[in-house]
């Protein structure tokens, strides 16, 4: 199935000469929820603004399920709908006007009863007649949501969804987000909670500097990149690590009482030992402690987070600066 | 074309005007009905006719372009320039919707809001004084085509401010000393003639001179070229519009 959204080479560079974004590309397949990780000024927001078109790109090209979001962009914009990180609304309107707004702005025959779907599916309904200004910021978010179903949208954009919202309404989040990729939207949202991206997302796309780093299966990013630590609890204090245990890299406690082994999940990280089977490792690492005579009473496994992994990859990430010369600018407009 | 949504953008800007009844609409007709009281009954009484109009109504034609004006511009410019203050903007420009419908959209209702105070005006003007038509399809071609181009005025001072004081900055430094001193209410003809050649320089002279000629049929400048300079104005103001969208002028970065 080709993705519903593929960007190709995309480059944004704004006049006062800082690369937000720097040769993107990336596909998003029909149906997924993809997380888009970062830190702050990572080029996230820049991101979907452009596939969104408010923010013109400086190169590349973006399809949206088979159309140009340049040349045809009615037909892409219209399979889209975006929740603005910003609690930005009209602060006069009754929560039915604004969402009968948007639906008409998007170029939908008004319809009541989409609307009222919409509002209750969303816990809105009773709160259909207030005006923006007396609810809250949690309501306010599911109204700026309501806002981007209103013209059934195929592609939905949540730039950051849940940020500044408490435990419980974030989680209440997340079953709207998933009851909507449950309706067939393909969902992309922005996040710098590494949590959420970890509950909800299909794939992840880690984006640092304005360059995606990676973009994998969330289990597979776990799996390929995270790291397991087995900690053993000796029964008897141990002062050194014998020689014939070295090619494992454990780590005793200054206590003796603890031996730590770390590896990848899914290959050794011990060079010696010709076998990728971590488990494999385990079993004849367990036997050589006892056949050194080392014996223990309790063990513990930790399993490395995502958070770990995106702390991991976005600091070995390029540094570059993000200002280009004025040459490097110079021939990216020439080639425009 | 996306009738739907230039609707949604016209019906949302209406509410706007709705809601705000006393700003909008009572406003206007208050300050104008003062000018009738002051200039044209209580000083307009002791002035001569000009050109055999009696003052008060000499100055109705004046009065109203003054409101017409400052109307199409202050509805206009907060039309558009009030979501890019609040964020709301992101919508639109992420919409399926042409710059033309979102022109059609917000300068359309300011349009309207104008051409509702001018009308309510005119009749409260035929409360204090004697009025006559002369030409009125010429009448409803300058009211039209000023609310017109003073709203796509109003649209470009819009986009162009990025805070409330530039907002304000071409209405009451820019645009009002010209309606005053552009024969509101008197003719320029009573001017000095080295004054007359330079009022020829302000635009409004036209509108107002044109606008005039349509009620008592007497006007300082030929109406051919009041005509003419009203369509000016507006392919002017038309064409900045389109340069705005075309380059994304405050709008797309």
């Amino acid at each position: 199935m080709p993705p519903v959204v593929s960007i190709s080479n995309l480059n944004k560079i704004y006049d006062s000469g800082f690369q937000a974004l720097s040769n993107i590309n990336l596909d998003i397949n029909r149906g997924e929820i993809i997380a888009l990780l970062g830190p702050n000024g990572a080029g996230k927001t820049t991101l979907i603004s452009i596939i969104c078109g408010i923010v013109n790109a400086s190169s590349g090209a973006i399809i949206v399920d088979g159309f140009d979001t340049q040349t045809e962009y009615r037909k892409t914009r219209g399979k889209i709908g975006l929740v603005p990180q910003e609690l930005t609304s009209d602060a006069f309107s009754t929560v039915w006007n604004t969402v009968t707004f948007s639906r008409g702005l998007f170029g939908k025959e008004p319809n009541p009863s989409v609307i009222e779907k919409i509002l209750r599916d969303l816990s809105l309904w009773d709160k259909k007649d207030n005006m923006m200004m007396t609810l809250s910021g949690g309501m306010k978010r599911r109204v700026l949501i309501a806002k981007a179903l209103s013209h059934e949208p195929e592609i939905l954009f949540l730039d950051e969804p849940t940020a500044g919202v408490d435990v419980e309404l974030r989680k209440d989040m997340w079953r709207v987000i998933n009851r909507l990729r449950d309706s067939g939207v393909t969902i992309i949202l922005t996040t710098h909670y590494i949590e959420e991206a970890e509950e909800i997302a299909d794939r992840i796309g880690i984006i640092s500097n304005g360059e995606i780093i990676l973009v994998e299966e969330k289990d597979i990013l776990i799996k390929q990149l995270g790291k397991k630590c087995i900690t053993l609890k000796l029964q008897n204090k141990l002062d050194a690590i014998p020689e014939d245990l070295n090619q494992y890299e454990l780590e005793l406690s200054q206590d003796g009482r603890e031996l730590s082994y770390t590896f990848n999940t899914t290959t050794t990280i011990t060079p010696s030992v010709n076998n990728n089977d971590p488990s494999s490792n385990i079993a004849t690492l367990i036997d050589k402690l006892s056949s050194n005579n080392i014996h223990f009473n309790d063990i513990d496994t930790k399993q490395s987070s995502l958070e770990e992994i995106f702390v991991e990859l976005v600091a070995n990430s390029k540094t570059n600066s993000n200002y280009m010369s004025k040459h490097q600018k110079k021939t990216l407009q020439e080639q425009q | 074309m996306n009738y739907y949504a230039i609707k949604a953008i016209y019906t949302f800007e209406m509410a706007r005007t709705w809601r705000t009844l006393l700003q909008s609409i009572v406003a206007p007709i208050i300050s104008t009905s003062l000018y009738f009281i002051v200039f044209g009954s209580a000083i307009g009484s002791r002035i001569d006719e000009i050109d055999g109009i009696p003052y008060g109504s000499f100055i109705v034609p004046g009065l109203l372009m003054l409101s017409l004006l400052t109307q199409s511009i202050a509805n206009a410019s907060f039309g558009i320039f009030f979501p890019k203050f609040s964020g709301t903007i992101y919508e639109v420009l992420s919409a399926p919707v042409s710059s033309r419908e979102i022109v059609l959209g917000y300068v359309g209702a300011a349009t309207s809001k104008s051409l509702l105070v001018g009308i309510i005006i005119l009749a409260t003007a035929g409360l204090f004084v004697p009025l006559q038509i002369a030409h009125p399809l010429a009448m409803l071609f300058f009211l039209v085509m000023t609310c017109i181009t003073f709203s796509l005025l109003g649209f470009i001072i819009g986009i162009w401010a990025d805070n409330f004081e530039k907002l304000q900055l071409i209405p009451s430094l820019v645009v009002t000393p010209l309606v005053f001193l552009g024969g509101s209410f008197y003719s320029i003809n009573m001017l000095p003639s080295f004054w007359q050649s330079v009022t020829l320089f302000n635009p409004v002279v036209y509108l107002i001179s044109g606008f005039r000629w349509s009620f008592y049929g007497v006007a300082d400048v030929n109406v051919g070229i009041s005509i003419a300079m009203t369509l000016f104005f507006l392919c002017l103001a038309s064409f900045i519009v389109w340069r705005i969208f075309k380059t994304g002028y405050q709008l797309r970065k």
